[in-house]
């Protein structure tokens, strides 16, 4: 794995001398175009992190959850997972911690532990990535991108319990 | 639909404090977000400024568009509305892969360099392109062969199997991908 890395640099460049291009400075214009980039996306993770962190510091979640519990009781589910499931799209950050609760409260090994390792690996941050890809090139109609995104996390988190269910 | 999202989070949150009086509380951390934000702005800046350098070369010199044109066969499938010879191509192709390598960081550079070459294709500025959901979603549910993160928790937990979940993940994450890009599929379809 830590040759992936270095290797690939070292082919891009002699490629590039192979074909004869100024290799430094094609890298210095690329790197100026990323200067670019940065500035881009600086506003919309502002925006995220600050809307993020209202929401969870303000524990605002727990009290929607709160309303879910009986349903979960019967299927034998943790209000944990219920949030994680919640904040997977949302904060990769804060599943991260979530799922580290669940390894200390219930145990890496049990099926709260095997569900939540599932879970994380099932799908990605899909309203941050999307605030930062649209972000960064200023797209403000977002069409059916965010629906779309959001069904593909709803399957993978379906497809995590059942798979876990199968497989503990 | 973005908008709606910050609107609940920002609102619930802060409403909610209110009635919990953690008022004070929710005040200090929106400024320390605000930090939190442009510090994970600066964790990004080598990783991206690297990338975009060493993948100008690749692009001046042809081996991206060479790399695009060897995985052009499955991508022109997902991405019907891209050309041969487009350069996003190259791009979400890196990006792809980097993601299944599980090489996230160095994805994201790819990634916001194939939107702005989606971008520069896209008729309407300010509105998003089929190709961009498409890769969007291809690259929210998360096509990663191996959870290296979540493994090193697990093993730093002392699980007898870190890497029995391996399988399970891939199973789903897999699921994710086809639920997403199907929809997307019908999505696009039925607009036609």
């Amino acid at each position: 794995m830590n040759y992936i890395i270095p290797l690939t640099i070292l082919g891009i460049i002699s490629y590039g001398v192979l074909k004869k291009i100024n290799i430094y400075d094609t890298f210095l214009d690329g790197s100026k175009e990323g200067l670019h980039t940065i500035f881009n996306i600086l506003p919309s993770i502002l925006a995220m992190v600050v809307g993020v962190n209202i929401f969870l510091k303000s524990g605002v979640l727990y009290f929607f959850l709160s309303f879910l519990e009986p349903v979960l009781k019967s299927y034998d589910l943790s209000l944990e997972i219920l949030a994680m499931g919640f904040l997977r799209p949302i904060s990769g950050s804060a599943s991260l911690a979530i799922m580290n609760s669940i390894y200390k409260i219930y145990g890496v090994d049990s099926f709260m532990g095997f569900l939540a390792s599932v879970m994380e690996g099932a799908t990605d941050t899909t309203i941050y990535v999307l605030a930062l890809y649209f972000g960064s090139i200023k797209i403000v109609k977002t069409r059916y991108a965010l629906k779309v995104g959001l069904f593909a996390d709803l399957c993978g988190l379906i497809a995590a319990f059942i798979v876990s269910t199968i497989f503990f | 639909m973005v908008s709606l999202i910050w609107l609940f989070l920002i609102a619930s949150g802060i409403i909610y404090s209110f009635f919990t009086g953690n008022m004070e509380f929710i005040n200090n951390e929106i400024l320390n977000s605000s930090k939190e934000a442009i510090n994970l702005v600066f964790t990004m800046i080598p990783v991206i400024l690297l990338w975009m350098g060493i993948m100008n070369i690749a692009e001046v010199s042809g081996l991206l568009n060479k790399f695009s044109n060897l995985l052009y066969p499955l991508l022109s499938k997902l991405f019907t509305s891209l050309k041969k010879d487009s350069k996003a191509l190259g791009y979400i192709a890196s990006n792809i892969a980097c993601n299944v390598l599980g090489l996230g960081s160095v994805a994201t550079p790819f990634g916001l360099k194939a939107m702005e070459e989606m971008q520069k294709e896209n008729i309407n500025k300010d509105e998003a392109s089929d190709a961009m959901i498409t890769f969007l979603v291809l690259n929210t549910s998360g096509v990663t062969l191996i959870p290296t993160t979540v493994i090193a928790l697990r093993n730093s937990y002392g699980s007898v199997s870190p890497t029995a979940i391996i399988i399970p993940s891939i199973i789903a994450t897999t699921v994710s991908s086809i639920c997403g890009l199907t929809l997307d599929y019908i999505i696009r379809r039925s607009k036609k």
